[in-house]
């Protein structure tokens, strides 16, 4: 696989504090690579040495086989960036920023249809202080696909916005991709991480703590799954022996708790089938994955706070 | 340049959408001439030379103008654009900043010179303006009084932490400055001491400036405004390009 970002043992500090510790890593072309990490764990530091909008300490960079630094009229021309806590003037309408932000491109793309794809046709006419937070954040995707570029960087892309603009975002994020561009965001959702990412890298005071995919993160918890359903009546011995083949099992109550051992994948199956051929009537039956916020609570021994 | 061209009249363009900006540039120096021409007229005066008193606030607002963009829409339209971000959106684009400042600079210069042009036909049509000068040195010393408080502007806009700061320090800035130069008020009208204060007032040597060749004053006459006016915009260009910041 073609490496679009090469990062080297970068290192940034901003006086005495240390924004980010020797970090290394890869993305490759076509994946969504992630960044993710609480606020001040260096990820908006990283991304804007990958931009060129920072001098880093130490440490190599190369994005598009170019260092940022010394050629950013380059890489500004060929990637599209997406910024925190940017802004268009307020009275400036979508229409106008997409006409205007194309004339700084030698081949842009047509903004006609970026409006359209980006769902933003009927707010052509809109003062941007007018949009929804969603809407800001479709037409910055608008810009920063604009260039035509074949690497995207999203920083903090869906920080603010409610689930629904969200999932919204994330589609779009999945659309560009699925049109052979590579794309590195950050956020501090993990939800977003491994809801969206290929890969990911966990970034905790400046250093990576990990880098996977999110399943193989999740995996690598080795940790149970859980399963949990209600009962009316008492359960059959017989069925108490069939559990303990696949998990341990734990009764609250009317609720029973079947911690499913390491990865079987076919643990829903058995226990359902299990209990409708014993003729158990059970309700409210749901599972219980561990998610990336399990994966970063080990990796660091808190819990993600937003 | 077709990015420059677009960005000028994306700019002219917010100009008008901001009505107070517009209303001081533009309307605010007419409800003035309007004003004070309805009580005074503008018969010869003695006291002005023989000029009447809309002779000689015509070039006296059209300073009143060149302050007001210079110290209020520059400051705060620059403070604004780096306060929200736009300023570090555009960084990301190939663009080179500067275009941001030409295009500010153009629009505000042209709307200036629209406001100075309103009050001029204004002047001639109710009031019978009288004009003695040379249009050229008068246009010269327009753009040399303009762009010099545009560097002042840009000094504050560079100094000042938000664009909030901006706007009070320049308002604190303008108005004594508007009344004390003799750019709202005929300076005639004013006291000793407070003439003796207005020199140390740049917007003073506008005024002095474009009412001495509006009359006819040859540029002999005014070369400690010229240099004044001068050395305000070198300096204003050094410490705007020291102080700026993209955050």
């Amino acid at each position: 696989m073609n490496a679009v970002i090469k990062v080297e043992g970068l290192k940034k500090s901003y006086g005495a504090t240390v924004a980010v510790d020797e970090i290394s890593f890869e993305v490759f072309e076509g994946e969504i690579f992630g960044m993710v990490g609480p606020n001040g764990a260096g990820k908006t530091t990283t991304i804007e040495c990958l931009e060129g909008l920072r001098k880093p300490d130490h440490g190599k960079v190369t994005v598009m086989g170019i260092d940022p630094l010394r050629e950013g009229h380059f890489l500004r021309t060929h990637t599209g960036m997406q910024l925190q806590q940017s802004n268009l003037p307020e009275r400036m309408k979508v229409w106008e920023a997409l006409d205007l932000y194309s004339s700084f491109y030698p081949k842009p793309s047509n903004w006609e249809e970026l409006l359209t794809q980006l769902g933003l046709e009927e707010k052509r006419n809109t003062p941007f202080s007018k949009l929804s937070g969603g809407q800001k954040q479709r037409l910055f995707i608008a810009l920063a696909l604009l260039p035509d570029p074949q690497l995207i960087f999203l920083d903090e892309l869906t920080t603010g916005l409610d689930p629904q603009a969200r999932h919204a975002i994330w589609d779009l994020v999945r659309d560009v991709r699925s049109r052979g561009k590579t794309i590195l965001l950050t956020t501090h959702y993990m939800e977003e991480a491994e809801r969206l990412c290929d890969r990911v890298a966990i970034l905790d005071h400046g250093r990576i703590v990990a880098l996977d995919s999110p399943e193989a993160l999740i995996r690598s918890l080795g940790a149970e799954e859980l399963l949990i359903f209600n009962i009316d009546s008492a359960l059959p011995p017989a069925f108490e022996n069939a559990i303990s083949k696949l998990g341990r099992m734990e009764k609250q109550g009317d609720r029973v708790v079947i911690h499913g051992k390491g990865n079987n994948a076919t643990l829903v199956n058995e226990v359902v089938s299990l209990l409708a051929r014993q003729g158990i009537q059970f309700r409210d039956l749901r599972t219980e994955q561990p998610t990336m916020e399990d994966v970063f609570l080990n990796l660091t021994g808190r819990a993600m706070k937003d | 340049m077709k990015s420059l061209l677009k960005m000028t009249w994306m700019e002219t363009k917010l100009f008008f959408r901001e009505p107070v900006g517009a209303f001081f540039t533009l309307v605010f120096p007419l409800m003035f001439l309007f004003l004070f021409g309805s009580i005074y007229g503008n018969a010869p005066i003695k006291q002005l030379n023989g000029q009447g008193t809309v002779d000689i606030s015509v070039p006296a607002y059209t300073a009143m103008i060149i302050a007001t963009t210079g110290l209020m829409g520059l400051t705060i339209t620059m403070a604004t654009y780096r306060e929200n971000g736009v300023l570090r959106r555009l960084r990301t684009t190939p663009i080179s900043p500067l275009a941001v400042f030409v295009a500010q600079v153009i629009v505000l210069f042209m709307m200036t010179a629209f406001g100075m042009l309103l009050l001029i036909i204004a002047g001639k049509l109710v009031y019978h303006l009288r004009f003695e000068g040379n249009v050229i040195n008068v246009l010269m010393a327009f753009t040399l009084s303009s762009i010099s408080f545009f560097a002042i502007g840009f000094v504050l806009a560079g100094l000042m932490p938000t664009a909030r700061t901006a706007q009070i320090v320049g308002l604190a800035i303008l108005y004594p400055m508007l009344f004390l130069s003799g750019a709202g008020f005929p300076r005639e009208l004013l006291p000793e001491t407070i003439i003796k204060v207005s020199r140390f007032l740049p917007l003073t040597y506008v005024v002095t400036l474009l009412r001495g060749l509006w009359v006819g004053d040859p540029w002999s006459q005014h070369t400690t405004e010229v240099i004044v006016l001068a050395a305000i915009l070198v300096v204003g260009v050094v410490v705007s390009l020291k102080t700026f910041r993209w955050e």
